[in-house]
């Protein structure tokens, strides 16, 4: 397993940005335009706003893997990273959340 | 790098003691550890957010109609300000991502060049978010607090939520937003009374409206509110401005410190500290910290301005 090295030069770091810019852009122009075709609801939420979780958990990647360097580690180093996170994220946001319905309820 | 050799002698047994299996000095694992528990810890933060959010769903205020400012503009322009706010920190992660390309190259002038960018752009950010904080503590429309702690809205005929300015000064001569003008409760009563047009709505997606009757009823067991703190917050739930003052206050902390010891490690590359001890980690470690405030902020714009 060696250690993988990131890109000879900064033609990846502006790529980069430029995704990161790109996908806040088009983030900002659904929250000022609120498109009516994505009001529906499904699970409790808007469509819109899966589509913004979405965007946001796609830059979060961009930012750790390329920013954080974290694609260019060891395997190993990478899954300490992501399960801790991947695992108990989810999981305390379903629970508070599942709790925050039947308080609404 | 000087390992590659001890590695390569060793795979096969890599967890087998003397090597190092993650090919990562201990610094940079420990802040990699850090990060992890203040992720959870902010995870934490924002799903708590969540749950009260999810709670009082109806009539959480809407975040385009409470952040609506922007600086030297008049009139409502929701979003374009953290917009602005979102570019600033991911321009400065850029610049320190170069910071940290220019170590690994062991060019120190580059180093001192994006760093101090860095620093700069880390700066502007703190110091719009006490903008953003200026604003949303002195208030904006202002709000009527009820009796049973509701905050309600003046509103025209069209539904339309207007300011305390325009209730008093009129449609024509006041500002959509009070701009730090203070009113009295009695002239903000005595004004709504005297215009049979003005009722009162709750914010949020689904509030209740009160009629005209209800409306002056309701007048006589209730206090004007303007801006927002832990104990009175004109754009609605008391506990979204507790909240916003809370994990923003907390992210913007994250923000202040990070440029503090952008500014130090900054010293120490001037000094040539780094130049003698032959490679610029330290800069990689303090990028890290670096970007995972963007990484938050990344999280709270969503949870708390789009979603």
């Amino acid at each position: 397993m060696a250690q993988q090295h990131p890109p000879q030069g900064t033609g990846w770091i502006w790529k980069t940005f430029w995704i990161l810019l790109i996908i806040t852009t088009v983030e900002v122009a659904l929250g000022i335009i609120q498109p009516e075709f994505l009001e529906g609801i499904l699970f409790g939420t808007r469509y819109l706003n899966y589509i913004f979780i979405i965007l946001t958990l796609v830059k979060a990647y961009y930012i750790v893997a390329f920013f954080m360097h974290l694609k260019y580690e060891r395997k190993g180093l990478q899954w300490t990273i992501y399960l801790p996170a991947l695992i108990l994220i989810p999981y305390l946001t379903f629970i508070v959340l599942t709790e925050g319905y039947y308080l609404f309820g | 790098m000087a390992t590659t050799t001890l590695e390569t002698a060793q795979e096969g047994k890599i967890w087998g003691g003397g090597g190092r299996p993650f090919g990562a000095p201990y610094g940079k694992l420990m802040m990699w550890f850090f990060l992890i528990s203040d992720a959870l810890t902010f995870s934490g933060f924002l799903a708590a957010y969540g749950m009260i959010r999810f709670k009082d769903a109806l009539t959480w205020p809407v975040a385009e109609e409470v952040f609506t400012h922007f600086p030297f503009l008049e009139g409502d322009h929701p979003l374009l300000y953290v917009a602005l706010m979102t570019f600033i920190l991911i321009m400065s992660s850029v610049t320190m991502v170069l910071a940290v390309h220019n170590g690994e190259h062991m060019n120190k002038k580059g180093v001192v060049l994006w760093m101090l960018l860095t620093i700069i752009g880390g700066a502007i950010f703190v110091g719009s978010q006490a903008w953003e904080w200026y604003h949303f503590i002195i208030g904006s429309k202002g709000g009527i607090e009820l009796n049973d702690k509701t905050i309600m809205h003046v509103v025209a005929e069209d539904g339309k939520a207007i300011s305390f300015s325009q209730v008093v000064h009129g449609m024509e001569h006041g500002h959509a937003s009070n701009h730090g003008e203070v009113f009295t409760q009695a002239e903000v009563f005595a004004a709504i009374n005297a215009n049979e047009a003005l009722t009162l709505k709750e914010p949020g997606k689904a509030g209740k409206s009160f009629n005209r009757a209800q409306t002056i009823a309701a007048l006589q067991t209730s206090n004007t509110v303007q801006g927002a703190n832990m104990r009175h917050n004109e754009y609605g739930k008391q506990q979204f401005a507790n909240f916003f003052f809370f994990i923003t206050g907390f992210h913007g902390f994250h923000v202040f410190s990070g440029v503090v010891i952008n500014f130090i490690i900054f010293y120490n590359v001037l000094l040539g500290t780094y130049e003698r001890r032959g490679h610029y980690q330290m800069v990689e470690k303090v990028g890290l910290y670096w970007h995972f405030v963007d990484l938050v902020w990344v999280f709270v714009f969503t949870f708390f301005y789009l979603v």
